[in-house]
C-alpha cells in the first residue's frame, strides 16, 4: 500500500516513542501516508492503523479531527487562507474572496483542472504576517495582498 | 483517609477518591452523563459541575480528586446555575422528538431535563442533523442527532470489549460516533453500549419502536446460555418478553450482558416454537392434547422395555434445563428402571468417570477467578464460549493479572497474553503435563503422574514460573478441552498442578446448569447428590451402541452432540423417539416420535447451578406460550402415569425442596479430584478436526434468535488451517474445499491461519452447514473442490 520509503519514514517515528505506544506515532504515520497519496482514503487509514496495531477508528479520529489531513482528494496545489481574527481584520476575507474569483471555486472546492484546492484555515501562528496562507501544508505565504496572491499563482502556474 | 463535607454532612473518604465517589458513598446524587463507575473518567459533559469552596469556579465531581477538608455544595446557586447552563448547551442539538424515540421515559438526558432544564429553549438558530449510521444488526444508531457525545460507548469498546470500534470522529460542533468506515460493530457483548448510551442515540434494534418502557413489567430472571447464570431483568407486556436486560450482581455479571444472553428472547416468540403435542403416525405430523401424547409415550417407554429390556431406553438432556427438571427426569429415569442417562452430550472422553466423586465446577468463586494474579486456561476459544468471563479476565490483565494460555489456536483475545502453548487437540493433555513438570520441577516436588515421558518446552516453563510466582493461580479448562479427546487426562493433570502449585483448578461450565446437572445425578455413573447408583451408558455410549428408545429432553442431537452424524443415525435406528422440546426443530421432526411443548426458561419456574456452584432460583417470567407445559409439571404427571413412586409434588418449591437440603450451599458436593487416569497421549494419523460451537449456535433458542443469526458471528462457518496443511492438499486460501466425515460431505471455502497447529483442520459444528458432518475433535478429510 504505502512505499518502501514511506514505511521507512514511519519506522523511524515510531521508534521515537516506547515499544508499546506506537499508538504515538499516528499523526506522523497519517502526514507521511498523506505526503505519498495525496490524500488519506478509508484503506489508506486502516493501512497506517494496521500497522500501527491500533483499531482503525482510532485512526481515523486523528484523521478526521485535524484539519491538514485530507480525507478526499486535492488538487495539485492546496491553498490554506487563514480567516482567524487577526488575518481577518487585515484582509484574510479579502484575500480569500479574490482567490475564490480568480481560481472560480469556494471553500473545500478543487477547480476543474484539478490544479488547486481552496481550504479554510485556521489560525498558523504567524500573525504578524497577516493574512496569511499556507501552500501544500508546508510553505508559508505572508502579507497575501492581491498582487502577492497573484505573483504567488503566477509562480505556481 | 480524607475528611470532607458535602452539602453540610461530613465524611471521611479514602485518598484518591474522587467528589463523585464521596457524594455516591453518602446517597447524594449528583446529575451525570458521562460519568460510569466501570469506565475511565472522561469529565466531558460537565453535567456534574459542583460548587467547591475555594475554588474559583465549579469543578467537575466525576474528575475531581478530593482534599482534606474540602467542602462541597451539590446543590448551592453556583453548582444549579453550572448545571443548568450546561443542560441548555446539551439541549441546544439535541432534536425535540421524545414521543417517538425509544429511550423516551428510561432516558437519562430527559430525566435530567425535568430537572436542571429551562421550560422553552432560547436557541432560535437552526440545530444540527447528523446521518445516521449501521453499526450490525443488533445496536441500531440511526438517530445519531440525539448524541450528546458523552463517549461511554467508545470507552465502552476501548476498554471492557477490549478493541475500539466505535470512535468520535470530527471535531466541536461537528463531531460525530460512528464505527470505523464500512464496519459495523463485531463485538460479543455490543449490546452493553445500548444500555450505557443515556440518549436515544444507540438503541436495540430487535426491540426498537416496540414497546414503551413504562408499559413493560420489569422481571428477574437468569441467564440460559452459559455456566455464568448472569442475572437478568426479562421486560415483559401482555404475555410476551419484549427485551432482556441484564441485573446487576457484581459476583457474577457486574452491570454487563452478553449479546447472546440479552438478544437470544427473539427465538421465544418465533414461529419456531412447538406450541402443542404432536404425534407421528405413518410418518405425517398431528396435533394432539397432552393426554393422548403423554399415554403415547407411556405406551412406548413401557412397549419398548418389555421388548427389549430397559436398558434399550437411553436418556439425553440438556444442560440447559432446570435443576429441578433434571432431577426429576432422572428420578423418573431411575425408578423406572434405566440406567442410561446423560447430559454431557458434546464430551468426547469419559475416563474419568469412575474415579470422580463431585460435580466439576470453576475451583472457585468467579470473582476470585478474575482477582488471580496468574490464570492459565486450557482449551477455550473464551471470548465465544463465555464472553463476560472473557472480558472479566481482560480486566484483571489490566490490572496485572498474568493470562496464560494452552489452546489448539492462536485466537486474538484482545489482550495481553503471558505465555501460550498452541497444540492440536490430542496433544493438549501433553502441553498441560509439561507444565506440570515444569511445576514439580520449580516447587521440588513430585506429582503423582508418570511424567516421563514428558518435554518441557520454554513456553511450558513459562506458563509453570507464572503459576508458581503468583500468590493467588488459578487453572481452568474450557469448552475445547472439555470435548477434547484428552478431557480425563486434564483434569487429572490440572488437579495435580493445583495440588503442587497452590493454584484452584476448575472448568468453565459450559451450559446454564451443568453444574445442577451434575448434581442432581443426571449422570450414568452417579445417581442424586452422588450416591451411587447402577451404572448405565453415558451419552457417547448411547449414541455408538443405538437404543431403541430415545427420550430427548431439550436437546437436538445433530447439534448438540458430539458427533452429530451419528446421533441422527442412532435416532433414526430408535424405534421411538420422544422429544421434550420448546422448539419444533428440523431433525425432531425428521425422527421423533412424539413432541411434546415443554417451557423454555422465561415460562416456568426453576433454577440454574453456575459454574462457582451458585444455586440461582427465578420464576417464570410469562404465560407459556400455547399448549406449553412446564417441563417439571409435565415429568411430574408422567411418574404418576407410568405409577412410579416419589412424583406427589404440588408445586415447584416441593420439587426444589427435594434436592435444596442436600445441595446446601452447595461446596460440599463440588469436586474436580479425579482419580486412575493416566496419561497416554492418544497416536493419531492425518487430519484432525477443531470442531468448536459457534458462540450463537449453543443451544436451541439462540440457534432461533434472528437477529444473532444475523451477525457476523452466525456466518457460515469456514475451514481454516495451517498454510501447509492446505499447501498440502494443494488448496489455496479462500477456494473451495471438499471436507468429508464419514458419509457427510460438505463444501466450504478455506482460510489459512497461520496460528493453527499443523495437522488439524478447524471447522465449527451445530452451523446448519456443517451440521452433518461427525465427532467435533475426530479425523477429517480434506480436498479440492
Amino acid at each position: 500500500m504505502l512505499s518502501a520509503e514511506s514505511l521507512a519514514k514511519i519506522d523511524r517515528e515510531v521508534a521515537k516513542y516506547p515499544a508499546d505506544q506506537k499508538r504515538s506515532a499516528t499523526m506522523s504515520a497519517l502526514r507521511i501516508a498523506q505526503q505519498e497519496k495525496g490524500w488519506l482514503a478509508t484503506e489508506t487509514i486502516e493501512f497506517v492503523a494496521n500497522y500501527l496495531g491500533i483499531p482503525p477508528v482510532a485512526a481515523y479520529e486523528v484523521a478526521t479531527f485535524y484539519n491538514m489531513y485530507d480525507l478526499k482528494p486535492v488538487g495539485k496545489h492546496k491553498l490554506t487562507v487563514c480567516t482567524n481574527l487577526p488575518c481577518a481584520l487585515s484582509g484574510g476575507y479579502d484575500a480569500a474572496d479574490y482567490l475564490k474569483q480568480k481560481l472560480g471555486i469556494d471553500f473545500g472546492e478543487t477547480s476543474a483542472d484539478g490544479r488547486f484546492t481552496l481550504v479554510e484555515g485556521e489560525c498558523m501562528g504567524a500573525c504578524g504576517d497577516a493574512p496569511v496562507m499556507l501552500l501544500n501544508n508546508h510553505s508559508m505565504c505572508s502579507f497575501m495582498t492581491r498582487e502577492a496572491i497573484d505573483k504567488k499563482l503566477a509562480e505556481l502556474e | 483517609m480524607l475528611e470532607i463535607e458535602i452539602d453540610g454532612k461530613k465524611l471521611t473518604v479514602p485518598q484518591g477518591s474522587t467528589i463523585m465517589d464521596a457524594a455516591h458513598s453518602v446517597g447524594t446524587y449528583i446529575p451525570h452523563f458521562c460519568y460510569h463507575k466501570k469506565l475511565s473518567i472522561a469529565a466531558n459533559c460537565r453535567m456534574c459541575l459542583v460548587e467547591v469552596e475555594k475554588a474559583p469556579k465549579p469543578l467537575p465531581a466525576c474528575a475531581t480528586p478530593v482534599t482534606d477538608g474540602m467542602r462541597v455544595h451539590t446543590h448551592s446557586d453556583l453548582a444549579v446555575k453550572a448545571q443548568q447552563g450546561v443542560m441548555e448547551f446539551l439541549l441546544i442539538n439535541h432534536p425535540l422528538d421524545c414521543p417517538i424515540c425509544d429511550q423516551g421515559g428510561e432516558c437519562q438526558l430527559q430525566d435530567i431535563a425535568v430537572g436542571y432544564g429551562g421550560g422553552s429553549s432560547r436557541y432560535q438558530e437552526e440545530k444540527r442533523s447528523v446521518p445516521g449510521k449501521d453499526m450490525g444488526p443488533l445496536v441500531s444508531a440511526e438517530e445519531m442527532s440525539r448524541c450528546i457525545h458523552c463517549t461511554r460507548c467508545v470507552r465502552f469498546t476501548e476498554e471492557i470489549g477490549g478493541f475500539q470500534e466505535i470512535g468520535m470522529a470530527n471535531r466541536g460542533e461537528f463531531s460525530e460516533i460512528l464505527p470505523f468506515l464500512g464496519k459495523t460493530v463485531d463485538s460479543e457483548i455490543s449490546g452493553n453500549v445500548i444500555d450505557l448510551c443515556p440518549v436515544g442515540a444507540l438503541t436495540s434494534k430487535p426491540f426498537r419502536y416496540s414497546a414503551r418502557s413504562w408499559e413493560l413489567s420489569r422481571r428477574k430472571s437468569v441467564a440460559p446460555h452459559d455456566g455464568l447464570g448472569s442475572n437478568l431483568i426479562v421486560q415483559v407486556y401482555n404475555h410476551k418478553v419484549m427485551r432482556v436486560l441484564p441485573l446487576e450482581n457484581e459476583a457474577i455479571n457486574e452491570c454487563w450482558l452478553s449479546d447472546r444472553d440479552r438478544f437470544s428472547y427473539e427465538a421465544l416468540n418465533s414461529d419456531a416454537r412447538l406450541t402443542r403435542p404432536m404425534i407421528k403416525h405413518d410418518g405425517k405430523w398431528h396435533e394432539t392434547d397432552w393426554q393422548t401424547a403423554l399415554d403415547y409415550v407411556v405406551k412406548g417407554l413401557t412397549g419398548v422395555s418389555a421388548q427389549h429390556g430397559k436398558d434399550a431406553i437411553g436418556v439425553l438432556a440438556g444442560a440447559g434445563a432446570t435443576t429441578e427438571e433434571l432431577y426429576l427426569l432422572q428420578k423418573l429415569a431411575r425408578a423406572f428402571g434405566v440406567n442410561n442417562i446423560d447430559h454431557r452430550l458434546r464430551q468426547r472422553d469419559f475416563a474419568a468417570d469412575e474415579g470422580q466423586t463431585g460435580a466439576l465446577w470453576l475451583g472457585s468463586t468467579i470473582a476470585e477467578m478474575a482477582s488471580a494474579n496468574a490464570v492459565l486456561v486450557v482449551g477455550s476459544t473464551q471470548r465465544h464460549e463465555q464472553p463476560l468471563l472473557a472480558a472479566r479476565l481482560r480486566q484483571a490483565v489490566k490490572k496485572g493479572a498474568e493470562l496464560n494460555l494452552i489452546h489448539v489456536a492462536d485466537d486474538e483475545l484482545l489482550t495481553r497474553v503471558n505465555a501460550k502453548l498452541i497444540v492440536a487437540p490430542q496433544a493438549l493433555a501433553d502441553g498441560l503435563a509439561q507444565v506440570l513438570k515444569a511445576v514439580a520441577e520449580l516447587k521440588g516436588a513430585s506429582a503423582n503422574l508418570d511424567l516421563s515421558g514428558v518435554t518441557v518446552y520454554d513456553e511450558a516453563r513459562r506458563i509453570a514460573e507464572s503459576l508458581v510466582r503468583a500468590e493467588t493461580a488459578s487453572v481452568v479448562l474450557g469448552s475445547v478441552a472439555q470435548h477434547s479427546p484428552v478431557f480425563s487426562q486434564l483434569l487429572a493433570i490440572g488437579g495435580e498442578i493445583a495440588r503442587l502449585s497452590g493454584a484452584h483448578f476448575g472448568v468453565f461450565s459450559e451450559a446454564a446448569n451443568s453444574v445442577g446437572a451434575q448434581f442432581v445425578g443426571a449422570l450414568p455413573r452417579r445417581g442424586f447428590a452422588g450416591a451411587a447408583v447402577t451404572a448405565g451408558l453415558n451419552a457417547a455410549e448411547m449414541i455408538a451402541a443405538p437404543r431403541k428408545a430415545y427420550v430427548l429432553w431439550g436437546v437436538e442431537p445433530e447439534a448438540d452432540c458430539h458427533d452429530g452424524q451419528a446421533a441422527v443415525a442412532a435416532m433414526k435406528a430408535a424405534e421411538t423417539v420422544i422429544a421434550f422440546t420448546a422448539f419444533k426443530g428440523d431433525g425432531l421432526l425428521d425422527y421423533a416420535d412424539v413432541l411434546l411443548p415443554t417451557a423454555p426458561f422465561t415460562e416456568t419456574a426453576g433454577s440454574f447451578v453456575n459454574m462457582e456452584g451458585k444455586l440461582q432460583t427465578f420464576n417464570g417470567v410469562v404465560r407459556p406460550l400455547g399448549e406449553t407445559r412446564p417441563g417439571w409439571k409435565v415429568l411430574r404427571v408422567l411418574g404418576n402415569l407410568l405409577s412410579l413412586q416419589g412424583f406427589e409434588q404440588n408445586t415447584v418449591e416441593d420439587v426444589r425442596a427435594e434436592f435444596v437440603g442436600p445441595f446446601g450451599d452447595g461446596a460440599a458436593k463440588l469436586s474436580n479430584a479425579v482419580s486412575g487416569v493416566a496419561l497416554d497421549k492418544p497416536a493419531v494419523t492425518g487430519l484432525v478436526r477443531v470442531g468448536e460451537v459457534p458462540m450463537y449456535h449453543v443451544d436451541a433458542i439462540v440457534r432461533r434468535a434472528p437477529s444473532l443469526q444475523a451477525t457476523v458471528h452466525a456466518k457460515a462457518p469456514v475451514a481454516s488451517a495451517n498454510p501447509a496443511v492446505l499447501a498440502a492438499a494443494g488448496l489455496a486460501d479462500g477456494e473451495l474445499a471438499v471436507v468429508r466425515q464419514g458419509a457427510c460431505e460438505v463444501r466450504v471455502p478455506v482460510k489459512a491461519d497461520a496460528g493453527l497447529p499443523e495437522g488439524v483442520l478447524r471447522l465449527a459444528a451445530a452451523h446448519p452447514a456443517t451440521v452433518g458432518l461427525g465427532g467435533l475433535f475426530d479425523p477429517i478429510e480434506l480436498k479440492r473442490g
